[in-house]
Protein backbone atom coordinates (compact mmCIF):
# COMPACT_ATOMS: atom_id res chain seq x y z
CA UNK A 1 0.00 0.00 0.00
CA UNK A 2 1.77 3.62 -0.98
CA UNK A 3 0.06 6.28 0.22
CA UNK A 4 0.51 8.20 -2.21
CA UNK A 5 0.69 12.36 -2.61
CA UNK A 6 -2.38 14.51 -3.20
CA UNK A 7 -0.91 15.66 -7.08
CA UNK A 8 -1.20 12.53 -8.02
CA UNK A 9 -4.46 10.76 -6.44
CA UNK A 10 -6.89 13.51 -8.14
CA UNK A 11 -7.90 13.76 -11.09
CA UNK A 12 -9.43 17.31 -12.41
CA UNK A 13 -12.37 16.90 -14.65
CA UNK A 14 -13.08 19.76 -16.95
CA UNK A 15 -16.86 19.15 -16.91
CA UNK A 16 -18.77 20.27 -13.99
CA UNK A 17 -20.15 17.21 -11.64
CA UNK A 18 -22.08 14.10 -12.67
CA UNK A 19 -25.62 14.17 -12.07
CA UNK A 20 -25.32 11.62 -9.23
CA UNK A 21 -23.01 14.08 -7.49
CA UNK A 22 -25.24 17.05 -7.59
CA UNK A 23 -26.47 18.37 -4.46
CA UNK A 24 -30.48 18.45 -3.97
CA UNK A 25 -32.43 21.48 -4.81
CA UNK A 26 -32.88 21.70 -0.58
CA UNK A 27 -29.39 21.82 0.05
CA UNK A 28 -29.16 24.80 2.16
CA UNK A 29 -26.08 25.96 3.67
CA UNK A 30 -22.39 24.00 4.37
CA UNK A 31 -20.08 23.57 7.21
CA UNK A 32 -16.61 22.79 6.53
CA UNK A 33 -14.25 20.53 9.02
CA UNK A 34 -10.12 20.82 7.86
CA UNK A 35 -7.99 18.17 7.39
CA UNK A 36 -4.46 19.23 8.28
CA UNK A 37 -1.04 17.35 7.89
CA UNK A 38 1.80 16.81 6.14
CA UNK A 39 2.91 16.24 2.78
CA UNK A 40 1.85 12.41 1.94
CA UNK A 41 0.36 11.98 5.53
CA UNK A 42 -2.99 10.75 4.13
CA UNK A 43 -4.83 13.78 3.52
CA UNK A 44 -6.51 13.06 0.37
CA UNK A 45 -6.58 9.36 1.55
CA UNK A 46 -9.01 10.19 4.40
CA UNK A 47 -10.73 12.93 2.24
CA UNK A 48 -11.61 10.33 -0.47
CA UNK A 49 -12.65 7.47 1.71
CA UNK A 50 -15.29 9.25 3.40
CA UNK A 51 -16.72 11.47 0.16
CA UNK A 52 -19.68 11.23 -2.08
CA UNK A 53 -17.62 12.26 -4.25
CA UNK A 54 -14.36 11.54 -5.69
CA UNK A 55 -11.89 14.34 -4.06
CA UNK A 56 -11.36 17.52 -6.08
CA UNK A 57 -8.62 19.88 -6.38
CA UNK A 58 -9.03 23.87 -5.67
CA UNK A 59 -6.12 25.79 -6.67
CA UNK A 60 -4.81 29.50 -4.98
CA UNK A 61 -2.27 31.26 -6.29
CA UNK A 62 0.60 32.26 -3.75
CA UNK A 63 2.13 35.44 -4.50
CA UNK A 64 3.89 38.22 -1.83
CA UNK A 65 2.60 35.63 1.24
CA UNK A 66 4.89 33.10 -0.06
CA UNK A 67 7.97 35.37 -0.14
CA UNK A 68 10.17 35.12 3.26
CA UNK A 69 9.24 31.72 4.47
CA UNK A 70 9.34 29.41 1.33
CA UNK A 71 12.36 27.31 1.47
CA UNK A 72 12.72 26.24 -1.77
CA UNK A 73 16.12 27.37 -3.30
CA UNK A 74 16.23 29.47 -6.56
CA UNK A 75 12.20 30.33 -6.73
CA UNK A 76 13.42 34.05 -5.30
CA UNK A 77 12.56 35.47 -8.83
CA UNK A 78 9.04 33.43 -9.22
CA UNK A 79 6.22 36.10 -7.75
CA UNK A 80 3.55 33.51 -7.74
CA UNK A 81 3.28 29.75 -6.80
CA UNK A 82 0.36 27.59 -7.11
CA UNK A 83 -1.09 25.65 -4.41
CA UNK A 84 -3.54 22.90 -3.98
CA UNK A 85 -5.68 21.61 -2.20
CA UNK A 86 -8.12 18.55 -2.39
CA UNK A 87 -11.34 18.81 -1.05
CA UNK A 88 -14.62 16.31 -0.31
CA UNK A 89 -18.22 16.29 0.20
CA UNK A 90 -20.80 14.47 2.64
CA UNK A 91 -24.68 15.11 2.57
CA UNK A 92 -25.00 15.24 6.24
CA UNK A 93 -29.39 15.28 5.03
CA UNK A 94 -31.27 17.24 2.38
CA UNK A 95 -30.59 20.18 3.86
CA UNK A 96 -26.95 20.08 5.35
CA UNK A 97 -23.54 19.61 3.31
CA UNK A 98 -20.06 18.74 5.14
CA UNK A 99 -17.17 19.42 3.12
CA UNK A 100 -14.07 18.39 3.76
CA UNK A 101 -10.53 20.24 2.96
CA UNK A 102 -7.15 18.77 3.55
CA UNK A 103 -4.66 21.49 3.24
CA UNK A 104 -1.06 21.41 3.88
CA UNK A 105 0.74 21.71 7.31
CA UNK A 106 3.64 23.70 6.71
CA UNK A 107 4.30 26.86 7.62
CA UNK A 108 4.85 28.27 4.07
CA UNK A 109 1.06 27.19 3.51
CA UNK A 110 -0.45 29.03 6.52
CA UNK A 111 -1.21 31.90 4.35
CA UNK A 112 -4.08 29.33 3.13
CA UNK A 113 -5.56 28.90 6.72
CA UNK A 114 -7.33 32.50 6.65
CA UNK A 115 -10.07 31.50 4.17
CA UNK A 116 -10.22 27.75 5.16
CA UNK A 117 -10.49 28.08 9.04
CA UNK A 118 -13.28 30.96 9.14
CA UNK A 119 -16.22 29.74 9.88
CA UNK A 120 -14.63 26.18 10.13
CA UNK A 121 -16.04 23.58 12.44
CA UNK A 122 -12.86 22.39 13.74
CA UNK A 123 -9.39 20.62 12.11
CA UNK A 124 -8.08 17.10 12.31
CA UNK A 125 -4.68 16.98 12.90
CA UNK A 126 -3.35 13.88 10.50
CA UNK A 127 -0.07 12.92 11.91
CA UNK A 128 2.46 10.30 10.72
CA UNK A 129 4.10 8.98 13.20
CA UNK A 130 7.65 8.48 11.29
CA UNK A 131 7.37 12.55 11.03
CA UNK A 132 5.97 14.34 14.49
CA UNK A 133 7.93 17.88 14.06
CA UNK A 134 5.44 19.15 11.37
CA UNK A 135 2.62 18.13 14.02
CA UNK A 136 4.12 20.76 16.20
CA UNK A 137 3.67 24.04 14.23
CA UNK A 138 0.02 22.76 13.46
CA UNK A 139 -1.01 22.40 16.80
CA UNK A 140 0.27 25.68 17.85
CA UNK A 141 -1.26 27.69 15.15
CA UNK A 142 -4.30 25.64 15.26
CA UNK A 143 -4.49 26.60 19.67
CA UNK A 144 -3.29 30.13 18.95
CA UNK A 145 -6.46 30.75 16.36
CA UNK A 146 -8.93 29.02 18.85
CA UNK A 147 -10.00 26.34 16.58
CA UNK A 148 -10.60 22.79 17.78
CA UNK A 149 -9.25 19.86 16.63
CA UNK A 150 -8.52 16.21 17.23
CA UNK A 151 -5.46 14.39 16.28
CA UNK A 152 -6.03 11.24 14.34
CA UNK A 153 -2.46 9.16 13.97
CA UNK A 154 -2.49 7.20 10.57
CA UNK A 155 -1.01 4.08 10.89
CA UNK A 156 1.80 2.87 8.38
CA UNK A 157 2.65 -0.60 8.49
CA UNK A 158 6.29 0.35 8.79
CA UNK A 159 6.00 3.19 11.29
CA UNK A 160 6.84 2.99 15.12
CA UNK A 161 3.91 2.15 17.28
CA UNK A 162 3.60 4.64 20.10
CA UNK A 163 0.92 4.93 22.61
CA UNK A 164 -1.16 7.13 22.42
CA UNK A 165 -0.33 8.48 25.82
CA UNK A 166 3.32 8.74 24.63
CA UNK A 167 2.26 10.83 21.36
CA UNK A 168 0.27 13.46 23.80
CA UNK A 169 3.47 13.86 25.48
CA UNK A 170 5.32 14.10 22.58
CA UNK A 171 2.68 16.70 21.46
CA UNK A 172 2.21 18.02 24.68
CA UNK A 173 -1.01 18.18 24.14
CA UNK A 174 -3.89 18.56 27.02
CA UNK A 175 -5.59 15.70 28.31
CA UNK A 176 -9.11 16.50 26.98
CA UNK A 177 -7.94 16.75 23.10
CA UNK A 178 -8.76 13.24 21.86
CA UNK A 179 -5.89 11.61 19.94
CA UNK A 180 -7.48 8.56 17.97
CA UNK A 181 -5.47 5.67 16.13
CA UNK A 182 -7.08 5.60 12.06
CA UNK A 183 -6.75 3.70 9.17
CA UNK A 184 -7.82 6.71 6.54
CA UNK A 185 -7.95 3.75 3.42
CA UNK A 186 -11.04 2.84 5.47
CA UNK A 187 -14.45 4.66 5.13
CA UNK A 188 -15.64 3.37 8.48
CA UNK A 189 -12.63 4.27 10.30
CA UNK A 190 -12.04 7.95 9.02
CA UNK A 191 -15.62 8.56 9.62
CA UNK A 192 -14.87 7.47 12.84
CA UNK A 193 -12.35 10.17 13.02
CA UNK A 194 -14.92 13.18 12.05
CA UNK A 195 -17.17 11.40 14.58
CA UNK A 196 -14.88 11.78 17.45
CA UNK A 197 -14.12 15.34 16.18
CA UNK A 198 -17.91 16.03 16.42
CA UNK A 199 -18.56 14.29 19.81
CA UNK A 200 -15.47 16.50 21.03
CA UNK A 201 -16.98 19.44 19.85
CA UNK A 202 -20.19 18.84 20.91
CA UNK A 203 -18.72 18.44 24.64
CA UNK A 204 -17.08 21.56 23.89
CA UNK A 205 -20.59 23.21 23.14
CA UNK A 206 -21.98 21.81 26.12
CA UNK A 207 -19.76 23.38 28.74
CA UNK B 1 -13.17 24.61 -23.87
CA UNK B 2 -12.78 26.84 -26.67
CA UNK B 3 -10.21 27.04 -29.31
CA UNK B 4 -8.47 30.02 -28.45
CA UNK B 5 -8.22 28.72 -24.78
CA UNK B 6 -5.16 26.45 -26.15
CA UNK B 7 -3.03 29.62 -26.65
CA UNK B 8 -2.64 30.30 -23.07
CA UNK B 9 -0.31 29.04 -20.85
CA UNK B 10 -2.82 27.44 -18.58
CA UNK B 11 -2.86 29.14 -14.94
CA UNK B 12 -0.78 31.95 -16.16
CA UNK B 13 -1.23 34.95 -14.66
CA UNK B 14 -2.01 37.12 -17.50
CA UNK B 15 -4.84 35.03 -18.35
CA UNK B 16 -5.86 35.54 -15.05
CA UNK B 17 -6.25 38.89 -14.89
CA UNK B 18 -8.21 39.14 -18.23
CA UNK B 19 -10.55 37.00 -16.69
CA UNK B 20 -11.33 39.27 -13.79
CA UNK B 21 -10.92 42.22 -16.16
CA UNK B 22 -7.97 43.34 -14.19
CA UNK B 23 -9.32 42.92 -10.79
CA UNK B 24 -8.13 40.76 -7.61
CA UNK B 25 -11.36 39.91 -5.33
CA UNK B 26 -10.94 42.68 -2.26
CA UNK B 27 -14.50 44.47 -3.17
CA UNK B 28 -18.26 44.36 -2.83
CA UNK B 29 -19.59 40.83 -2.70
CA UNK B 30 -16.83 38.90 -2.93
CA UNK B 31 -15.89 39.40 0.63
CA UNK B 32 -18.68 37.73 1.92
CA UNK B 33 -18.17 34.36 0.02
CA UNK B 34 -16.84 31.49 1.85
CA UNK B 35 -15.47 28.38 -0.12
CA UNK B 36 -18.53 26.28 1.11
CA UNK B 37 -20.53 29.33 0.08
CA UNK B 38 -23.16 27.57 -2.03
CA UNK B 39 -23.92 29.11 -4.99
CA UNK B 40 -27.20 28.62 -7.25
CA UNK B 41 -27.86 30.19 -10.75
CA UNK B 42 -31.01 31.66 -10.96
CA UNK B 43 -31.45 31.14 -15.63
CA UNK B 44 -29.12 29.92 -18.02
CA UNK B 45 -26.36 31.29 -19.21
CA UNK B 46 -27.32 34.13 -21.89
CA UNK B 47 -25.70 35.10 -25.11
CA UNK B 48 -22.89 36.98 -24.99
CA UNK B 49 -21.92 36.35 -21.32
CA UNK B 50 -17.97 35.89 -20.57
CA UNK B 51 -17.44 32.49 -21.13
CA UNK B 52 -16.12 31.64 -17.46
CA UNK B 53 -19.57 33.49 -16.66
CA UNK B 54 -21.61 31.46 -18.74
CA UNK B 55 -20.12 28.23 -17.26
CA UNK B 56 -21.09 29.41 -13.46
CA UNK B 57 -24.44 29.77 -14.54
CA UNK B 58 -24.38 26.39 -16.60
CA UNK B 59 -22.36 24.82 -13.77
CA UNK B 60 -25.14 25.96 -10.50
CA UNK B 61 -27.90 24.86 -12.25
CA UNK B 62 -28.45 22.94 -8.75
CA UNK B 63 -26.38 23.90 -5.49
CA UNK B 64 -22.50 24.50 -6.25
CA UNK B 65 -19.97 25.34 -3.24
CA UNK B 66 -17.14 27.94 -4.48
CA UNK B 67 -14.74 25.54 -3.63
CA UNK B 68 -16.28 22.87 -6.33
CA UNK B 69 -16.61 25.63 -8.86
CA UNK B 70 -13.34 26.76 -8.96
CA UNK B 71 -12.54 23.05 -9.14
CA UNK B 72 -14.45 22.10 -11.92
CA UNK B 73 -13.45 25.58 -13.77
CA UNK B 74 -9.68 24.81 -12.87
CA UNK B 75 -9.36 28.59 -11.70
CA UNK B 76 -8.45 30.00 -8.59
CA UNK B 77 -10.59 30.75 -5.58
CA UNK B 78 -9.85 34.26 -6.23
CA UNK B 79 -10.51 34.56 -9.45
CA UNK B 80 -13.88 32.81 -9.30
CA UNK B 81 -15.35 35.27 -5.99
CA UNK B 82 -14.27 37.90 -8.82
CA UNK B 83 -16.79 36.33 -11.06
CA UNK B 84 -19.59 35.59 -8.51
CA UNK B 85 -19.26 38.80 -6.82
CA UNK B 86 -20.20 40.20 -10.80
CA UNK B 87 -23.08 37.70 -11.33
CA UNK B 88 -24.22 38.24 -7.74
CA UNK B 89 -24.26 42.30 -7.76
CA UNK B 90 -26.37 41.38 -11.53
CA UNK B 91 -28.83 39.31 -9.61
CA UNK B 92 -27.88 36.18 -11.90
CA UNK B 93 -26.77 33.53 -9.05
CA UNK B 94 -27.90 33.58 -5.52
CA UNK B 95 -25.55 32.84 -2.69
CA UNK B 96 -26.79 30.21 0.30
CA UNK B 97 -24.53 31.60 2.61
CA UNK B 98 -22.69 28.79 5.27
CA UNK B 99 -23.62 28.40 8.64
CA UNK B 100 -21.72 31.75 10.24
CA UNK B 101 -19.15 31.64 12.77
CA UNK B 102 -20.72 33.41 15.55
CA UNK B 103 -23.27 30.60 15.96
CA UNK B 104 -19.90 27.78 16.47
CA UNK B 105 -19.87 25.56 18.15
CA UNK B 106 -23.75 25.11 18.23
CA UNK B 107 -24.72 21.63 19.65
CA UNK B 108 -27.68 21.44 17.70
CA UNK B 109 -25.67 21.65 14.66
CA UNK B 110 -22.96 19.19 15.69
CA UNK B 111 -26.09 17.26 16.50
CA UNK B 112 -26.95 17.28 13.03
CA UNK B 113 -23.32 16.71 11.86
CA UNK B 114 -23.49 13.58 14.02
CA UNK B 115 -26.72 12.35 12.83
CA UNK B 116 -25.44 13.00 9.33
CA UNK B 117 -22.43 11.15 9.67
CA UNK B 118 -23.75 8.28 11.92
CA UNK B 119 -25.71 7.39 8.33
CA UNK B 120 -22.38 6.68 6.38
Amino acid sequence: MDFKSSETLVERPAQGPRSEDELPETAAAAVKVVIVGGFGVGKTTLVGSVSEIRPLTTEETMTQAGVGVDDIVGVERKTSTTVAMDFGRISLNDELVLYLFGTPGQQRFWFLWNGLFDGALGAVVLIDTRRLEVSFDVIGRLEERGVPFVVAINSFPDAPVHAVEEIRGALDLPAEVPIIDCDARLRTSSRDVLMTLMRYLHSLAGA
Amino acid sequence: MSGADQDWEEQSPERLYVITGGRSGASGHTTSLDLVTLIVSKAGPKPGMQPEQASIMRLCHSPLSVAELSAYMQLPISVVTVLLGDLLADGRVVARAPVPPAQLPDRALIEAVIHGLQKL
